[in-house]
């Protein structure tokens, strides 16, 4: 199909707009600070900024819309020539589907299970008597066929567990686009999905907004992701616009420190880590180790790996890779069914329960949520001193003494000795993780995915904390992470797991230097670069790749 | 008004201030009933005046101090059940959630087996037969509620074993108890104590019907549920006397509802933000 011819019309202007909480107890914190932004007919506006931002609030409030206790207390949002703050909001719901449309985060959570896809991507469109459910099923097929999707006369046949995490993202794209909207409102599509898939959904998007000239707003936390869609970017932080200009011109001459900071963090510490000396005996070493969980065999088949003193490994791969569970395997929360674990030279028992406290100390692990990895009615000094009660017998004061010098090295402040776990933010609960992981003062410190529940520039913190610590302490990290960047930046050593199985290992700069084991190479050409041509020129060389993959995957 | 850091509503303040008037006759009641529980101070049935703000009952006692006194009775009667009840439940429901495997199938048939019997039925019979001491009370009603507490402990527990600080502190090689008392009790409080306000109101409720049947609490001592049982024959006669206890108790599990209301409110609001 062609694009169609443009119109310069603004379809949605927002005008200084301020968006508040307000409960019982009065006015709370402003979300949204004077903000104004237009949209023209076509354009894709890129919403960037960390957690807090007031991104996604903007977001909503474009379709007057606002969570709960929050309000917009000033501004205007004029769409199609009204004001949506002072329709009625039956008039502001009739908007919302047929005009101006939403597509979140988790698609999973969107659909209701109990429907077919077909159902649930026609159903806005006939209930708001947009379109016949002929015409709407039709519009629906020839959507899914845009959007690449397998099979698109018979996909909406099934229920949403029957379709992939990547091609459920699609179809919530089909569902907002059936009414033909005049606004699509994408809130981080992607940011659940691996780097793989992620490239898929924002090529069939792209071709989706431009091939009906829709305009859209992308909100992000990526500035690599938003720059291959968006013609223009707006950078926010705390809810003040930090900066708007053309992709191009934020990318490669930001005119903020602020946004220099997120552009350089990106583009920064593509140096590789050099090795560090080899031990005699590694501190770990995984065996041709394989482990399964009840009725799903090869969950991980036949892994080997060391990680020798003052090593960072990292396991990469997508969900699903076995990557979690190979780090299961070493705690010893899932016993192992073939292969061995050697701690230091000695075998490890495969369960948990017989393994001994001194083996426990020695290898700690670091969440990915440290939300739910510290108990939120627990102060920080239960937090951090009782591994070193439990492990060293210290007295009250020993304990409270050596949280003390823990929370210096978080570079945390004294006082919040006593505070709940809760009342922290997340990079500061993820330093606390680290500190409760070092005063067991263990050998092996085995870090799941620990940076991607963060921001970007909070990610990059506690990286920099991480190998500090270990030029201090010289403890190895087992490094598990999906994210390419943070491999390149912190490991020397790199192990690539797919279906359950090793398929590349060995040096980093190796790992990453060509020539590529194939799927190596899927994986680094499918993260995001900060080029607005990255993804062109990245779905020219994909098809290649994607064969060769392909064919790995046939082989025995 | 303010209470634990958060506001109270008015219907939140008008329970608060319903149990309050409760508990305080409770504690107090020797002190502030004009006359004994037992005390026959004029004929029966004997219409209200100065002295007996509510008349006298089918025995000639003063109707007012024996609603005092059964508020004692009927109140401490029920907290002492619902607590022994939280008591065993949750001690079960924890540990079937933390051990799992065989003990949590075992515990959980026994539950079943528990639920599947009549409650009202099951008690009336232990009564009968074992008569109606005060232990007998509170060791049937106590454990016939166990099973219904045991279920919601098992869940909230099972909710918050399968969070990751539980998981990192059997990786520290933590025993169970350890785990039972200082990871998952205290993050199991509020959604219990909603419910404690809840099972009290059955058991209170409980107590009165039994009491009612005669197979409660025994006389001389007062207690609503016989108060109505008592006074029953003055219906019809046009009389509102029975109506005073029975208003007694609607309203005393009216109040402890709207505060158990308010503290459901405060704790699901602090869960409710948002990504």
């Amino acid at each position: 199909m062609s694009p169609q011819p443009r119109d310069d019309s603004i379809v949605l202007d927002i005008r200084s707009m301020r968006i508040a909480v307000r409960t019982d107890a009065g006015e709370g914190p402003v979300l949204v600070d004077d903000v104004s932004l237009s949209l023209r007919r076509g354009e894709v506006v890129g919403l960037i900024g960390e957690s807090g931002a007031g991104k996604s609030t903007i977001g909503l409030a474009s379709m007057g819309y606002t969570r709960r206790d929050c309000y917009i207390v000033g501004g205007s949002i004029v769409f199609g020539g009204m004001d949506i703050r002072a329709v009625s909001p039956d008039k502001r719901r009739a908007l919302r589907g047929p005009k101006i449309a939403y597509i979140a985060q988790s698609a999973a959570a969107s659909f209701n299970p109990a429907h077919t896809l077909m159902e649930q991507v026609c159903e806005a469109s006939i209930r708001h008597g947009v379109l016949t459910p002929a015409e709407a099923r039709a519009e629906a097929v020839s959507l899914f066929r845009q959007l690449d999707l397998p099979s698109p006369e018979t996909i909406g046949a099934r229920y949403p567990h029957q379709v992939s995490g990547g091609q459920l993202q699609r179809v919530m794209a089909a569902m907002a686009m059936v009414a033909k909207p005049d606004i699509l409102i994408f809130d981080e599509p992607t940011t659940a999905l691996d780097v793989t898939t992620q490239v898929e959904c924002l090529a069939a998007f792209r071709k989706l907004i431009r091939g009906h000239g829709t305009a859209a707003l992308y909100i992000t936390h990526d500035l690599a992701v938003v720059a291959q869609i968006a013609d223009r970017i707006m950078v926010l932080r705390r809810g003040k616009m930090v900066e708007l200009g053309d992709s191009r011109q934020i990318l490669q001459q930001p005119k903020e420190e602020y946004t220099r900071r997120l552009v350089s963090e990106r583009v920064a510490g593509h140096k590789f880590v050099e090795t560090s000396s080899a031990g005699e005996t590694p501190i770990l070493a995984i065996d041709h180790v394989s482990a399964n969980y009840p009725g799903k065999p090869g969950v991980i088949d036949d892994v080997s790996l060391e990680v020798r003193k003052g090593d960072t490994v990292a396991v990469v791969g997508e969900s699903g890779s076995g990557k979690s569970t190979l780090a299961r395997v070493v705690m010893g929360l899932l016993p192992r069914s073939a292969g061995d674990v050697r701690f230091n030279g000695t075998s490890l028992p495969p369960r948990l329960k017989d393994r001994t406290k001194d083996q426990l100390r020695r290898v700690q692990m670091i969440y990915q949520m440290p939300d739910v990895a510290l108990n939120p009615q627990h102060t920080l000094l239960d937090t951090i001193g009782r591994p070193v009660a439990f492990y060293f017998n210290r007295s009250r004061d020993e304990v409270r003494a050596r949280t003390l010098e823990l929370l210096r090295q978080m570079d945390l402040p004294e006082s919040y000795l006593t505070r709940k776990t809760s009342e922290l933010s997340g990079g500061q609960k993820q330093r606390v993780s680290i500190a409760r992981a070092l005063a067991a003062e263990p050998d092996l410190i085995i870090c799941d995915e620990v940076t991607s529940a963060l921001d970007q520039l909070v990610g990059e913190e506690i990286l920099r904390l991480l190998k500090k610590l270990q030029d201090d302490l010289g403890v190895a990290y087992l490094f598990i992470t999906h994210d390419l960047g943070t491999v390149k930046r912190i490991a020397n050593k790199v192990a690539v797991m797919l279906r359950g199985r090793l398929v590349a290992g060995g040096e980093t700069a190796t790992v990453f230097a060509p020539p590529y084991h194939p799927y190596t190479e899927l994986l680094l050409s499918s993260v995001p670069e900060m080029r607005p041509d990255w993804l062109d020129e990245v779905l020219a060389k994909r098809a290649t790749a994607a064969a060769a993959t392909a064919a790995l995957l046939r082989a025995p | 008004m303010r209470l634990f850091g958060h506001k109270l509503s008015v219907w939140a303040q008008i329970g608060l201030a319903i149990v309050a008037i409760n508990l305080f006759a409770a504690l107090f009641a020797p002190l502030i009933a004009p006359y004994g529980q037992a005390d026959i101070v004029g004929d029966a049935y004997a219409d209200p005046d100065v002295y007996h703000w509510l008349g006298l009952d089918n025995l000639g006692r003063d109707i007012v101090s024996r609603l005092i006194f059964g508020a004692r009775l009927s109140i401490g009667l029920s907290l002492v059940i619902t607590m022994l009840s939280f008591a065993i439940g949750i001690i079960a429901g924890f540990g079937a959630a933390v051990a799992g495997g065989w003990a949590d199938m075992a515990l959980a048939r026994l539950v079943d087996l528990l639920l599947s019997m009549p409650t009202f039925i099951f008690a009336m019979v232990i009564l009968s037969v074992a008569g109606s001491s005060f232990p007998a009370l509170i060791f049937t009603i106590a454990i016939l509620d166990s099973p219904k507490v045991f279920r919601l402990a098992r869940s909230v527990a099972m909710n918050l074993v399968s969070l990751e600080f539980v998981e990192a502190a059997r990786l520290r090689g933590e025993g169970w108890w350890w785990i039972v008392t200082r990871e998952i009790l205290p993050n199991a409080v509020p959604p219990l104590t909603a419910e404690f306000g809840l099972r009290f109101c059955f058991t209170f409720l409980f107590i009165a019907t039994l009491s009612f049947l005669g197979l409660g609490v025994q006389p001389p001592d007062a207690d609503w549920g016989g108060m109505v049982k008592d006074l029953r024959d003055m219906i019809s006669l046009g009389s509102v006397v029975p109506l005073y206890p029975a208003a007694a108790i609607a309203i005393l599990s009216i109040g402890v509802n709207f505060v158990v209301d308010w503290m459901l409110s405060i704790h699901s609001r602090g869960q409710g933000e948002g990504a």
